[in-house]
């Protein structure tokens, strides 16, 4: 017996690493696989057991239906598309005919958005809207990160606004956007900029919070170098603060991002606004046999999406972090 | 023989009177296309909707090309409610909107909201009805006659309902039914028929600043959007509703209610939805505005054409996801001449959406006042007001003469006969005394304080809360 077990730790620790390596990566897959081929499992047999009023809950199978649907519908609207621009051209063609000092002009497609338009509406706003609050909150944060003054002057407003639902602050938002955004021609819909600000709203206090608890904890010893070949501020701040905090930027970025994300969908759930949130309460209001289906596919896309978005970030932070490797080296 | 002679000068008579008829339309439709209608002044238009089946002349004008034919590029868009449709149309958002008709009417009163709208286009006749949850059915089936085959007898009125409000009320539970706007033909038109069987459904103060709606009420109604509605009343909010379709076949196939009473029952061919567009866009639009009635008018001809030929298809259009979005067979339960009352007991009632026929896309005055004596009846309106007021804020919202030019022009141009149009020319806005209500009450539009001192259950002459 011991001796069987002796020569299989020893044939065990005489494998080529190679066979080894292959071993680890194929649990790497193995296990991930396994789990999710588990969870399809027990989610189609819950949804068979699940009766509402508007059919059984979908399952895997009536989500993949679905994925298909929502392409086709993309598709064929598309085709819509292209039509109604060439009936437009022939119209203002004809008018031209007609009227020769008209000034043609082509007006955008009035059809309905696809799935696949309101993901992308949605990115953009959570976009647009992330960009700017880091454009306010990573200079907002290292000034106070480096003034004791200003951080006891602002710490109290940061901590009041930060447990605030951006969803609050949604009617607020929407009022003085229709208040002060006036204009014949807008560059952007007001669902638009309604949307942006409630995402940015959100995604500041964790930028400016961990911007300047970053900044608040560089290292003596740089502060002091920099102090003894008296860097002008600027420098200071391009040479020293920013390397050092990046990391500490990066972990607000994605925290942010990740609220941002979730927040979007549901403020356009309540806003109307376009995107994801839209589509999912319109396939709610309409109540057919197929939304619960349509809903399930926008709830497993949006999950993939702020997958993907925390995954990115993940990828921009290792690039642009500080390489403690190389300084080893 | 005396006789004969008689209807053969009488058939006479009508042919001449027929033919100066005719005449006269040819020349003013000669009138009219001297001076050919312009292009439109704004070309992109957004127009809002809720989603319900009577938005199908919105729909239909899109996706049968009728406004790109008149040169107008429109987006359509659902809204979330109908006090977001409202604000959307007097804040610019939307152009135009599929709205109750009692919205226009009271923002021009200010009540709820102060605002000039305007309708040129009514959108079409019917289409509501009354659903009570399957155990408030239970109780009152008992009080209902029967039909030789065991079928309740329809219209079923008000009074079967009334001993089982009067047992919630002894119990001390309060009896909640839904409607969807404080202004809405749905809540005029629960009233009318609770009020029909005896049922108090309470009075509005807002002089008071009480605008519930709920003073000496037997029964509480509150709003609910209309497609929320099937799931509060599966919730035990409410215990009934009134609501437009698909929301009541909604209730039948997913088998939490039974429609009780279809509007047609309770005031045959009532004026219903209407399309609003603030007085300031067509004041600044005049082209834009006859031309996008034009393309109304067509879609709503197209609707009700060849006798209900193309319900079919409408039904398909819809049923798709950015319109009304329920399945194409709810939909299609109420649109194509039937209505399901019971599980089962599917009736034939033709006209329980209609779109062209009995003219019914004309924006009579007569409907603006029907509305206004429910305002009034039910404390909306909280003084007496002279007949002269309610003609003239009729004359005010609706606008037949914009319909007029619209009608006008479309004959003109070929698109639409003058058959089409047969009172067109002699229209003076004023439908003839209707007769057709549950509880036989004659409405005679150019009587409007005689016509709310006939009611039982409501504010009469002098009243004041």
């Amino acid at each position: 017996m011991t001796t069987l077990i002796r020569k299989i730790t020893v044939s065990t620790v005489n494998l080529p690493d190679w066979l080894v390596s292959i071993g680890r990566k194929s649990t790497s897959l193995i296990m991930p696989f396994i789990g999710i081929v588990c969870f399809l499992f027990l989610w189609s047999l819950s949804a068979n057991n699940i009766d509402t009023s508007l059919g059984k809950f979908p399952g895997p199978s009536a989500v993949a239906t679905q994925v298909g649907n929502l392409y086709q519908e993309h598709i064929d609207e598309r085709t819509k598309e292209e039509s109604f621009y060439q009936r437009q051209e022939v119209r203002n063609s004809e008018r031209l005919a007609k009227d020769p000092s008209y000034v043609a002009k082509t007006r955008a497609y009035t059809g309905k958005e696809t799935f696949i338009d309101q993901i992308i509406t949605s990115l953009v706003t959570v976009m647009s809207g992330f960009i700017f609050a880091a454009i306010i909150a990573i200079p907002m944060g290292i000034s106070i990160g480096l003034s004791k003054t200003l951080n006891s002057a602002i710490n109290p407003i940061i901590q009041i606004f930060k447990p605030v639902s951006p969803l609050a602050w949604l009617p607020l938002v929407t009022m003085v956007v229709s208040a002060v955004y006036v204009s014949d021609e807008p560059m952007f819909a007001k669902s638009f900029i309604n949307s942006m600000i409630t995402v940015t709203l959100c995604c500041i206090w964790p930028m400016v919070i961990q911007t300047s608890v970053g900044v608040a904890s560089i290292n003596g010893d740089w502060l002091n170098v920099s102090r003894v070949l008296r860097l002008p501020a600027l420098t200071h701040i391009r040479k020293i603060v920013l390397p050092a905090t990046i990391p500490a930027i990066f972990i607000g970025m994605r925290t942010s991002l990740g609220i941002a994300w979730m927040v979007l969908i549901a403020a356009e759930m309540l806003a109307q606004n376009p995107g994801l949130g839209k589509f999912v309460w319109d396939e709610f209001q309409n109540g057919s046999s197929q939304s619960l289906s349509r809903i399930m596919t926008a709830v497993i896309v949006i999950g993939l999406i702020g997958f993907l978005l925390d995954r990115g970030m993940l990828v921009l932070q290792r690039k642009l972090s500080w390489d403690k490797t190389s300084a080893s080296r | 023989m005396k006789h004969s002679v008689k209807r053969i000068k009488q058939q006479v008579c009508h042919a001449v009177i027929a033919t100066t008829v005719a005449l006269s339309t040819i020349s003013v439709s000669l009138s009219a296309s001297a001076e050919e209608l312009g292009y439109p002044e704004k070309e992109e238009l957004t127009f809002g909707f809720i989603k319900l089946t009577d938005m199908a002349p919105i729909a239909v004008a899109y996706e049968k090309g009728f406004f790109e034919d008149e040169g107008l590029y429109v987006t359509i868009e659902a809204q979330a409610n109908w006090k977001v449709l409202l604000d959307g149309v007097i804040d610019g958002r939307l152009d135009g909107a599929h709205m109750l008709a009692g919205q226009p009417i009271a923002a021009n009163i200010g009540y709820g909201t102060k605002a000039e709208i305007i309708t040129p286009f009514s959108m079409d006749l019917n289409g509501n009805a009354i659903t009570v949850s399957n155990k408030i059915w239970e109780e009152m089936k008992g009080n209902i006659p029967k039909q030789p085959d065991g079928r309740p007898v329809h219209p079923i009125k008000a009074d079967s309902l009334k001993p089982v409000v009067e047992k919630y009320l002894d119990q001390g539970k309060p009896f909640n039914m839904g409607m969807v706007f404080p202004v809405s033909t749905h809540n005029y038109e629960l009233r009318y028929w609770l009020a029909a069987g005896g049922i108090h459904p309470g009075f509005y103060a807002p002089a008071k600043g009480d605008t519930s709606g709920q003073i000496d009420a037997d029964v509480l109604l509150s709003v609910t959007p209309p497609p929320q509605m099937p799931a509060t009343m599966e919730a035990g909010t409410i215990y009934g509703y009134c609501v437009g379709e698909p929301w009541n076949q909604q209730a039948v196939f997913k088998g939490i209610g039974v429609p009780v009473v279809t509007d047609y029952e309770i005031w045959k061919d009532n004026p219903e939805k209407v399309f609003g567009i603030t007085k300031e866009f067509a004041e600044k639009n005049p082209n834009t505005t006859i031309r996008l009635t034009r393309a109304l008018i067509r879609a709503a001809k197209w609707l009700d054409e060849e006798n209900n030929k193309n319900r079919g298809e409408a039904v398909k259009i819809l049923a798709q996801s950015n319109y009304v979005g329920a399945d194409a067979e709810v939909i299609g339960n109420s649109m194509t001449g039937t209505f399901e009352y019971e599980k089962g007991d599917k009736r034939a009632v033709p006209d329980f959406n209609v779109f062209f026929r009995y003219n019914a896309t004309y924006p009579y005055y007569s409907d603006a006042i029907w509305y206004l004596t429910q305002m009034r009846r039910w404390g909306q309106i909280s003084d007496d007001k002279p007949d002269s007021w309610y003609k003239e804020i009729a004359q005010n919202v609706y606008r037949p003469d914009i319909y007029k030019a619209a009608a006008e022009s479309l004959i003109a141009e070929k698109l639409m006969n003058s058959s089409d149009f047969p009172t067109l020319a002699t229209d003076n806005g004023y439908r003839n005394p209707q007769t057709h209500f549950i509880d036989g009450i004659v409405y005679d539009g150019n009587k409007p304080n005689e016509y709310i001192n006939k009611f039982a259950i409501g504010l009469k002459a002098g009243d004041k809360i």
